[in-house]
């Protein structure tokens, strides 16, 4: 198994033995992502075990549960785990689900654009703009959040009969789905156009021709060939997106509301203007409890929901794009 | 009529080889009025959503601007934080800045060298080829950990014994907040990104270039390093630069692993630069974070004056990723 060199004359570092090394790094790499999960599992496990499925369902105030859960560990003599995170799970699928459908529609359009459509100048334009929007730091679209949205949802979009409505339930002051999803767009939709105008670059342009030449216009011929052969680039792009909004937590915790409340369509359209709280946030926010046993076993309980959700979402996109890769592009 | 058009848009579709660069077509490019209404409205919905993300990140930029050069002070940059009742009192931010500073050093510095090693793995040796799968998806789902999940998963790490050099400890109890610990942690971010582009860079290297320096005698290694490696410093410098970006950006890590504080808290007893980096601190994210009307602070102006640093920190980062691909682009690519 030595190294075939003797030290004198062969290179100092002989390939197998950086093979080794580097290999080594790669596994280590692998083990801490592997770690990650088995301890985010077994910090979990005693608020899972406790729950049950009850955990993904309603019941009673979360605010309560949790001060029932930080007050358990205080007193010492037998933790409380019980815990229904329904509002939570709620509010982080309305928030980034209506994020990521808006964004999805205005990258969509947004990428043709910069790729067929815009003048050159625009186009020129634009790439910038998308990389600007893309790098500004979440906590900077939340302080933006909440000193110009917020209060403008709140004292102008909001009536006084709806805050008066909903006044021995929830009060209406800005905080609200509306401003988290608006704000959540603005931040995933950039990274959703750099990746989309990506794929639709890679598309071959002899399709593109093919079906100009068959007399379909422009406008057809990028929606009904662009996009479609572009669409792994598209699944990509859209799983990432989500990845980063289920994982957002500073900006949510900034601008969402900060109650573990569930705003309920049937309501209306005033359910917009409602506050919530996702699943990230509510680990921010909670955070200087980590030090308590059953408090940590909740935290990490959430965090494993994250976990899988990103995992899923992104398995899902993998599926998606294995079963597209018969179309071409990317 | 038709002809003209299929050639205009082709030569904008053919890509950098045409004169014209993509995206601009000729003069002779169909217009939309021959279209179908649904089309044209499509188009219009396009300029429409075009217009509005370029009106945003004007808004964006010009209102951190207008505030930020309203609100902050030279001293804001020099005095640290203080407790204070009025915005006036409360010092500035000094604190922060150094320590957005030292966490993104020790992230990239941590973050840059694996990163180049699994890049050069990946590409260059791969072997088994189930290892090289499996950590090619790792590096994907590193990419797509939430930052609070690896944050949580931080604490965990950093509070065990064998870990207590890198933080305070106190009667065996092992704080697990420090700036070795969010560094450590940020390196995760940032790693994804260097991995990323690091490998675009080796895979544009061609198989000829490699061979040459086999038939030379070089060994692989020997090849990656005089070779490779040197010939994809613009990617590594790309990858870096986006890495310190996502860095410095992200306040998830900071709010949990770097203890929150507003000031730095060096562990008595340590040699000077340890007893900062096994220490507590802030950093700009974590101060805008804090100084908001939602942060225990709520010093809105110094919000605005921080964040206004930090964006430009940002910018710079923007402009020298911009700058290393128009200096590559220069050099030109390899001719196979």
């Amino acid at each position: 198994m030595e190294d075939q060199y003797s030290p004198e004359y062969g290179p100092s570092w002989p390939d197998r033995r950086v093979e080794r090394l580097l290999g080594a790094l790669v596994v280590f790499v692998v083990g801490l992502l592997l770690a990650l999960i088995a301890v985010v599992i077994v910090r979990a496990w005693p608020s899972f075990a406790h729950n049950g499925p009850a955990w993904f369902g309603p019941g009673g105030s979360v605010e309560d549960q949790l001060n029932a859960i930080s007050l358990s560990a205080a007193t010492g003599s037998h933790y409380i785990y019980t815990f229904h995170a329904w509002p939570l799970i709620w509010s982080t699928i309305l928030i980034t689900g209506g994020a990521v459908l808006l964004a999805l529609f205005a990258a969509l359009f947004v990428s043709v654009f910069i790729v067929e459509f815009a003048p050159g100048w625009l186009a020129n334009v634009l790439q910038p703009v998308v990389r600007f929007l893309a790098s500004v730091p979440s906590v900077i679209y939340g302080l933006i959040g909440v000193v110009v949205l917020v209060p403008f949802i709140g004292n102008h979009l909001v009536s006084e009969e709806q805050k008066a409505s909903v006044a021995g339930v929830i009060s209406l002051t800005g905080y609200s789905l509306l401003a988290a999803v608006t704000v959540l767009t603005v931040m995933i939709a950039p990274l959703m156009v750099s990746i989309f105008s990506d794929g639709l670059r890679a598309v071959k342009p002899g399709w593109l021709e093919g079906s100009l030449a068959l007399g379909v216009n422009r406008w057809r011929t990028v929606w009904k060939i662009g996009v479609r052969s572009a669409r792994p680039a598209i699944v990509a792009g859209t799983v990432l997106a989500l990845a980063r909004a289920i994982g957002e937590a500073v900006m949510l915790a900034m601008i969402s509301g900060s109650v573990a409340f569930a705003p309920n369509p049937a309501d209306g359209l005033i359910f917009i203007y409602e506050p919530s709280r996702p699943l990230a946030p509510t680990i921010v926010k909670n955070i200087d409890q980590l030090s308590s046993p059953p408090f940590n076993a909740t935290l990490f309980s959430i965090a494993a929901v994250l976990l899988f959700a990103a995992a899923t979402a992104s398995l899902a996109g993998h599926l998606a794009r294995r079963a597209m890769r018969k179309y071409g592009a990317a | 009529m038709e002809a003209s058009i299929s050639t205009a848009v082709a030569a904008g579709h053919s890509g950098a080889a045409a004169p014209p660069p993509p995206g601009k077509h000729g003069a002779a490019v169909e217009g939309s009025a021959t279209w179908r209404l649904g089309d044209r409205i499509g188009l219009a919905i396009c300029w429409g959503l075009g217009l509005l993300f370029c009106a945003i990140a004007v808004a964006v930029a010009l209102y951190l601007f207008v505030q930020g050069i309203t609100y902050l002070k030279p001293a804001m940059l020099t005095t640290p934080a203080a407790s204070g009742f009025s915005q006036s009192e409360s010092g500035g931010f000094s604190d922060a800045l150094i320590g957005t500073l030292m966490v993104a050093t020790l992230g990239i510095v941590l973050a840059l060298p694996v990163g180049i090693a699994i890049a050069v793995w990946l590409v260059e040796y791969g072997r088994p080829a189930a290892l090289a799968r499996v950590a090619e998806s790792t590096i994907e789902a590193i990419a797509g950990i939430p930052s609070i999940v690896l944050a949580l998963f931080g604490t965990v790490i950093f509070s065990s014994s064998a870990l207590a050099f890198l933080s305070r400890s106190n009667e065996g109890v092992v704080f697990g907040k420090s700036f070795f610990a969010a560094g450590a942690m940020l390196s995760l971010v940032a790693l994804p990104l260097i991995v990323a582009s690091v490998r675009e860079g080796l895979n544009s290297i061609p198989r000829h270039v490699r061979e040459a320096s086999y038939a030379v005698g070089k060994t692989k290694a020997a090849t990656t390093r005089r070779i490779l490696l040197p010939a994809c410093r613009p990617q590594v410098a790309t990858g870096a630069v986006l890495g310190l970006g996502r860095i410095i950006g992200d306040t998830a890590i900071i709010v949990v692993l770097l203890g929150a504080t507003q000031n730095f808290g060096p562990v008595e007893g340590a040699p000077f630069p340890l007893d900062y980096l096994r220490g507590v601190g802030t950093t700009l994210t974590n101060f805008v974070y804090e100084a908001s009307p939602t942060g225990n602070l709520n010093q809105p102006q110094k919000a605005y004056a921080a964040a206004f640093v930090l964006l430009i920190m940002i910018l710079i980062l923007n402009a020298i990723v911009d700058l290393i691909h128009r200096r590559s682009r220069k050099v030109g690519t390899w001719s196979s």
